[in-house]
């Protein structure tokens, strides 16, 4: 059995509440032992990380991986690749291909390419309502028992209370979470970004805060009326994250994430018509920004995820309001929120690994998101000091849409090890 | 002094020493439109390209003109629906224009920011002529013109620009440019066409016609689209007329001097009554003979002028 020895970096364990200097063995798939101060011995690999930071392997919430349907966009093979060199050694992949993984049959050709790869574990999320046209319930049963992770019609808004409230009573049976895309339609209109002085300024139709707040409001009282459980994908508004603070103050099952263009970009980023400054939930106003760090700090808010939306770039080189919404985010999540979380002082190391990785794993319902003895050996390694410019021809994403290319920012990942392999080193993946 | 902007999408891409060299030039243009041989050479040699993917009859026909008055080769593509039927981006069109050769690419377009598209596609300087709801900067300059022509100064004049302003991009060209010259903003429309935070322009803003018609230098009309009442602005052209119209009744809350404006085409009897519109009052058939002469200004002033005395 293979044997791998992590030796002098900072282990950050939120499942342990670690936060210290030691060494971690790695035999075969599992974590061996984490302890001080491990003696390497001959028929180890040891690899020394001085000044970095361990963690359990990141897992995002929210990927867009376009394959099946949409390979002009992304793969599954890019977007696995784009996981690792992020450090996600997990991604929840969003239904809304083509065509829509609503029976088990779709699922099954996702789990199968996945397989194939072996580079990231890949959660399929199934569709709510068939087709995702938010009317009839999809089998969650026979889903779930093909490997459905969780349920989301995500990219569209259910807009029939009455579905949303079949849906979460009958996922009770499987104990299967609905991850919800909060924006009523009817209110959004035909609007492309925020409604404020931006969308003024600009004369681009606005998107009203409140559009996405009501159906926050409504899908966490139809999960109180219910009690289902609910996550809210993409919170990016200070009134929604008030209404989730005051749900879970009163002991409603819902959880929460945040992408990291809602904690760093405001709507001001739209200003030269950036088409990569397009994105659904649309980029609010600083207010906004300050009241989702402030979710992300006090836990209001579990997990961020990327909502990681590739798209061609003959699709975002076109007039704003055609665009399609969306960022490619998974390989710049952890540097933005090292930078704009963790370095500001907003996030401790632990909260910060918890947002990223035990959180997510356990909304997931998954056993991971740990470095405990025993556990499957998914690990990211950050470099807290290194430092670069993104640049998105180096993306492994097909999708290249990013409003920060060329920002330098701090803290990359430099490592990721699944099941115990090294799939990616200094950024590059390792064949 | 020529225009350190690269492209002229935004009335703000101009500084205010720009916009007055844009008016002083624009007064020898007009006396050139009034001769009776109306054609100098100052342009001889350069080509401008007329991309419109809107219908416009007075804008099209006045860039036009301005460019033919000074001598350049004017090209009119009217791309409407056609290219984006064959599929061809904005993108490429603009590539495939800049391949040509031409100097100034006037652009007119259904969705706002379109010309910050072309405007990196093209070597060219392109000219917004008009880009969704966002701006339209040569009706900015030429409402500027119009109204300096007949006041002076516009320092403390009392400017009411009344209708849709949720989807005027005159309104925010002239928001822009008359509170760069010191004039007091009004905007004045029902709260369904008054966009989000409009104050924040640095305008006052009521829903009420005679607030903002009391004591006014300046009455700016713009024109209400019948297909906002179907989606909800208002209940019917004929309460929209009652409520936002402007006639000789209500425009004597304005000064006597008051100018009204608006920048065409009229509806008459909607948005301003007949007898109002041929006003001695109106002078919105010399905001259009304006515009020529503030295009004339500006592609000469774009096409890296000099003196303009030395052609006048």
């Amino acid at each position: 059995m293979s044997m791998l020895l992590l030796k002098n970096g900072l282990v950050v364990d939120p499942s342990q509440g670690i936060s210290e200097k030691m060494d971690i063995l790695i035999q075969g798939d599992k974590i061996a032992k984490v302890a001080k101060n491990i003696e390497a011995s001959q028929e180890m690999k040891t690899i020394d990380l001085t000044g970095k930071v361990i963690t359990p392997g990141f897992i995002d919430l929210h990927v867009h991986i376009r394959e099946p349907g949409f390979e002009h966009k992304e793969t599954i093979l890019t977007g696995s690749m784009a996981a690792v060199r992020g450090g996600f050694t997990g991604i929840a992949c969003m239904p809304n291909t083509n065509p829509i993984i609503d029976n088990e049959g779709n699922l099954e050709l996702i789990k199968a390419r996945a397989n194939r790869y072996n580079l990231t574990n890949i959660y399929p999320i199934a569709a709510v309502t068939k087709g995702q046209k938010g009317q009839e319930i999809t089998e969650y049963g026979i889903l779930k028992e093909a490997g459905a992770i969780a349920l989301s019609d995500d990219g569209l808004n259910i807009e029939s209370a009455q579905v949303m409230r079949k849906a979460l009573d009958y996922a009770k049976i499987f104990d299967l979470l609905i991850i919800s895309h909060c924006e009523d339609q009817s209110l959004a209109g035909s609007g492309v970004m925020h409604e404020g002085f931006m969308s003024t300024k600009l004369g681009l139709a606005g998107i009203p805060a409140l559009a996405e707040e009501m159906i926050i409001d409504r899908d966490i009282r139809l999960a109180e009326l219910t009690k289902g459980k609910i996550h809210i994908a993409h919170v990016s508004t200070r009134e929604g994250v008030e209404i989730i603070r005051r749900a879970k103050a009163k002991g409603i099952k819902v959880t929460a994430e945040a992408a990291p263009h809602h904690f760093v970009l405001t709507h001001e980023a739209v200003a030269s018509y950036d088409t990569n400054t397009k994105v659904y939930p649309p980029l609010r106003e600083k207010e906004d920004v300050a009241a989702i760090i402030k979710g992300l700090a006090d836990g209001t808010l579990d997990a961020i995820a990327t909502d990681h939306a590739p798209h061609a770039r003959e699709e975002k080189e076109v007039e704003y309001e055609l665009a399609p919404p969306g960022i490619s985010g998974l390989e710049t999540a952890l540097p933005l929120a090292w930078q704009y979380l963790y370095l500001p002082g907003h996030l401790s190391l632990l909260e910060l690994v918890a947002c990223l990785s035990t959180k997510p794993a356990q909304i997931l319902g998954i056993d991971r998101g740990t470095l405990q003895e025993g556990k499957v050996a998914d690990i990211t390694v950050i470099d807290p000091q290194k430092t670069e410019k993104v640049d998105p021809q180096s993306f492994y994403s097909m999708g290249r849409n990013t409003p920060f290319k060329g920002w330098e920012l701090q803290g990359w990942p430099v490592m990721t090890i699944k099941d115990g392999q090294i799939k990616m080193e200094n950024g590059r993946i390792v064949e | 002094m020529a225009i350190k902007s690269k492209d002229l999408i935004s009335l703000q891409d101009l500084s205010l020493d720009e916009i007055n060299q844009i008016l002083t030039n624009a007064k020898s243009m007009k006396e050139i439109i009034q001769r009776d041989i109306k054609k100098v050479p100052t342009l001889r040699g350069k080509a401008i390209v007329n991309l419109f993917y809107e219908n416009s009859t007075r804008t099209r026909s006045s860039f036009e003109l301005a460019g033919k008055y000074m001598g350049a080769d004017v090209i009119n593509i009217t791309a409407s629906a056609s290219s984006v039927v064959k599929g061809e981006s904005l993108w490429d069109t603009g590539k495939t224009i800049n391949s040509m050769g031409v100097d100034v690419v006037v652009i007119r377009h259904p969705s706002s920011g379109a010309p910050y598209i072309l405007g990196q596609a093209v070597e060219a300087r392109v000219i917004n002529a008009g880009d969704g709801t966002h701006e339209h900067p040569t009706q900015g300059l030429l409402d500027i013109f119009t109204v300096l022509d007949y006041k002076g100064a516009l320092q403390g004049k009392k400017v009411a620009i009344i209708g849709d302003i949720l989807h005027s991009r005159v309104a925010r060209s002239d928001i822009i440019g008359f509170n760069a010259l010191g004039a007091d903003c009004w905007v004045c429309g029902p709260p369904t066409l008054l966009p989000a935070k409009v104050n924040e322009l640095g305008v006052k803003v009521t829903w009420n016609i005679e607030e903002a018609l009391t004591d006014a230098d300046v009455v700016i009309m713009l024109r209400i689209q019948l297909e906002r009442q179907k989606k909800g602005a208002f209940p019917s052209i004929r309460e929209y007329a009652k409520l936002y119209g402007l006639n000789s009744k209500n425009l004597s809350l304005a000064k006597k001097d008051a100018l009204v404006m608006h920048p065409g085409p009229i509806n008459r009897g909607v948005e301003i009554s007949a007898d109002v519109a041929d006003s001695l009052q109106s002078v919105i058939n010399e905001q259009v003979q304006n515009g020529v002469a503030i295009r004339m200004a500006l592609l000469y002033l774009m096409m890296g002028g000099g003196n303009v005395n030395v052609i006048a």
